[in-house]
């Protein structure tokens, strides 16, 4: 009889490209994942042998607290500056919800000079508690790390908290009002119940995998995370074997937090609407006003300090850079480009691809850090080659991994919305393959097609990860080059380094972003 | 002649079966009951839903096993006929293939096509500068020039106002619907089957059935359509 041929299998967008994609990205994760754990699992595990240095459970213990700590200080704080936010209304209002978003484009290299600008040794805090005659605080180890973490969290916990408020019906607050009912309770308290597991999950899952925070303000016995204890294994102690090891508990860790996130809806940090302010009845009083003003002021200063900080001591700092400098931003903007064409098209083709295999192999590098696949390919290459003569084509790859889920998540749902309203007429008109990609989808994926590049580029520009576990001299970074001239306490060069690596991250950033929205088919 | 034979639909749960042909020439309407079936008939003859049984044949070919743009039949939907981010030309010129850059005389005909339906020199204009009558016109523009003989109106209009519905019919009833060709089309409104369309298929119960003349079904319905016919506004 009639078979039922599905018209399907020449129909709709290409979906060659996406097995490719899904068989790749699962290569890349699992091959290195495979060598780490036949590396640490293996009899031959060498160095600290194949049990747990007390060392290591004190970095396994850190990383649990710390990122605890962060993900509960950030959503603490983020509860006051979003409610200021969701229920004032003042001239501004839209730059401060940018700024929150600004944390997601911003090296973390270059925050962490920031930090130490205001709140290190020879920073304005310290000075101005030395003019008040108090102790001077150190914020390297365990301080430094929350702080940093905080830093950049709480302005994420700020925008997902603020959607939440957003997404109470207005006519709530109006029913409330007229009831002289309770707002906090009746409607702010299980909002936050709802949203708050989420972020602060999301936030832990950030802190949990941290390596260049830790790298800068943390270390020694007190302050080392795992994924910066399988840094010091292989560059350090080279004992390849512990730093499998520590990989494998990573991932473990990983997969853990991953796998309790399905059970809570993760949100979105950039869904659409935070430009609404709800018309509210209630803490209209002049005390809530001053407070409100003071928590959006604070948030506002915490991360503006920081930055401006970083621009002061940078203008000047730029003329005592090295050369070198020009160089590792050279070569910083060429692994970046490279990683996010390949993050794209990854993301792209599983996009088009579509289905639940697609979608899991955009979400698996989501169970790997950055010092995991490092190691894994380290573990791969070293018989064969120097890791130094790969340093930069792992760094692309591994940039390209980490910026997979992001950018897939943004470029999946637009594929959708594109073929629902239009695809049926595409296949009506016979548009398949690379045509109906370039006069269909293409057009219809401008905008999220250039936040996604902006963002994986910034990622990659901002990225010290992997690249430290493989690069020397010649091999570096421009956020290496900067780590090492801190390393070296040559503090100017470095905030003129960190400069130009913020300039170039949020100039790409918003090169990408903008021309995905201004352009025209 | 459109032939569906022993034709059966299935769609969520949901089972259409049709048994009929139509004489090509003229437009046919299709009504009956909402969610009877009708936008699943049109989904089994453009292609977009593989039968689970049964052939669809035109002027003696089989096109069950095709693809929906490599069928003769061109379909007009609700919305979404135009791609928002192409010229109004761009548009028309898909129905002579995927290409955005016609050759000069492509771009002859579609210039003709669009004079057709009263859109000359909006050629350069995107959907969005358009009325909604102007993007049905448009639409029916591209319709005219890729000259596929089967034509699958699906509400294609239900969001107009009446009187503006009332002219693309008849700017339907004029211009596509020659001897060669077939219109199909869904309406919610007995009024539409009236105006344009000589003959009828009722679509309820899970069965296509007909064709009827139309004048004969609306004055003498079966019960399921009359329970439809009546419902809305007479009670």
């Amino acid at each position: 009889m009639n078979a039922a041929v599905p018209p399907r299998a020449r129909r709709g967008p290409p979906r060659c490209p996406g097995a490719v994609a899904a068989a790749c990205v699962s290569a890349l994760v699992l091959l290195p994942l495979g060598a780490v754990a036949l590396r640490a699992g293996g009899p031959a595990s060498g160095g600290a042998g194949a049990a747990l240095a007390p060392a290591d459970w004190a970095a396994i213990r850190f990383t649990l607290w710390q990122a605890a700590l962060s993900a509960t200080l950030s959503i603490a704080l983020a509860v006051p500056v979003a409610r200021a936010l969701a229920r004032r209304r003042f001239p501004g209002r839209a730059a401060v919800v940018t700024l929150m978003g600004a944390p997601f484009v911003l090296p973390v290299i270059v925050a962490v000079l920031g930090l130490l600008a205001v709140f290190g040794r020879g920073g304005l805090l310290n000075d101005a508690l030395g003019a008040l005659g108090l102790p001077r605080v150190s914020i390297y180890g365990w301080p430094g790390v929350v702080l940093a973490h905080v830093f950049f969290n709480l302005p994420l916990a700020t925008r997902i908290l603020l959607q939440g408020w957003q997404a109470i019906p207005a006519e709530r607050f109006r029913l409330a009002a007229s009831l002289n009912a309770p707002v906090g309770r009746l409607l702010e308290i299980p909002m936050l119940r709802a949203a708050a597991p989420g972020a602060w999950l999301l936030i832990f899952l950030l802190c949990l995998t941290s390596f260049a925070v830790a790298l800068t303000l943390g270390g020694g016995p007190r302050a080392t995370t795992v994924e910066l204890a399988i840094y010091q294994a292989l560059r350090f102690d080279f004992a390849p074997g512990r730093a499998a090891l520590l990989a494998a508990v990573q991932v473990a860790l990983c997969l853990a937090a991953v796998t309790a996130s399905r059970a809570v809806a993760i949100p979105s940090a950039w869904g659409a609407g935070t430009g609404r302010v709800v018309e509210r009845w209630d803490a209209r009083g002049r005390a809530a006003r001053i407070r409100d003003a003071a928590w959006i002021a604070l948030a506002a200063g915490f991360l503006l300090l920081p930055l401006g900080m970083v621009a002061a001591r940078g203008l000047p700092g730029l003329a005592d850079m090295p050369g070198s400098v020009w160089a590792a931003a050279g070569r910083s903007v060429a692994v970046a480009l490279a990683s996010t064409a390949l993050a794209l098209a990854a993301a792209l083709a599983l996009a088009l691809r579509g289905g639940r295999a697609a979608a899991l192999a955009g979400a698996l590098p989501l169970a790997v850090s950055a010092l995991v696949l490092g190691t894994g390919l380290f573990l791969i290459v070293r018989p064969f080659v120097s890791p130094l003569d790969v340093a930069l084509p792992v760094t692309v790859i591994v940039n390209a991994l980490l910026s997979l889920p992001f950018a897939a998540g943004l470029l999946a749902p637009a594929v959708a919305q594109v073929e629902a309203g239009h695809g049926r007429l595409a296949d009506s008109l016979g548009l398949t393959g690379w045509r109906r990609l370039r006069i269909l989808l293409l057009p219809g994926l401008r905008a999220p097609l250039g936040f996604a590049a902006g963002l994986a580029t910034a990622l990659s520009m901002g990225d010290l990860g992997v690249i430290a576990l493989f690069a020397g001299e010649a091999q570096e970074t421009l956020p290496l080059a900067m780590y090492r001239l801190m390393g070296a306490y040559r503090m100017e060069a470095a905030a003129g380094a960190g400069l130009l690596l913020v300039a170039l991250s949020l100039g790409l950033f918003w090169l990408f972003d903008r021309g995905g929205r201004h352009a025209r088919a | 002649m459109l032939e569906l034979d022993r034709l059966a639909l299935a769609q969520g749960g949901f089972r259409l079966e049709a048994d009929l042909a139509l004489e090509a020439g003229g437009t046919v309407a299709v009504i009956g009951p909402s969610g009877g079936g009708k936008s699943t008939l049109l989904a089994g003859i453009a292609g977009f839903l593989a039968p689970q049984a049964g052939r669809v044949r035109w002027a003696g070919r089989d096109l069950t096993g095709l693809v929906p743009g490599a069928r003769p039949v061109s379909v007009l939907f609700q919305d979404g006929n135009l791609f928002p981010h192409l010229t109004v030309a761009q548009n028309v010129g898909l129905a002579l293939g995927p290409r955005l850059r016609l050759p000069a005389e492509d771009r002859d005909r579609v210039e003709g096509a669009l004079a057709r339906v009263g859109l000359s020199g909006r050629g350069g204009d995107r959907p969005a500068q358009l009325s909604g009558g102007q993007q049905g016109r448009a639409a029916l523009a591209r319709v005219l020039l890729s000259g596929r003989p089967v034509v699958l109106l699906d509400e294609a209009f239900a969001a107009l106002g009446p009187a503006l519905k009332d002219e693309m019919l008849d700017l339907v009833a004029g211009l596509v619907a020659g001897p060669e060709r077939l219109v199909l089309m869904v309406s919610h409104d007995p009024g539409d089957a009236t105006r344009i369309a000589a003959r009828t298929v009722l679509v309820a119960e899970g069965r296509a059935t007909g064709p009827f003349d139309t004048a004969d079904l609306l004055a003498d319905p079966p019960p399921a359509l009359a329970a439809y016919l009546r419902a809305p506004d007479r009670s």
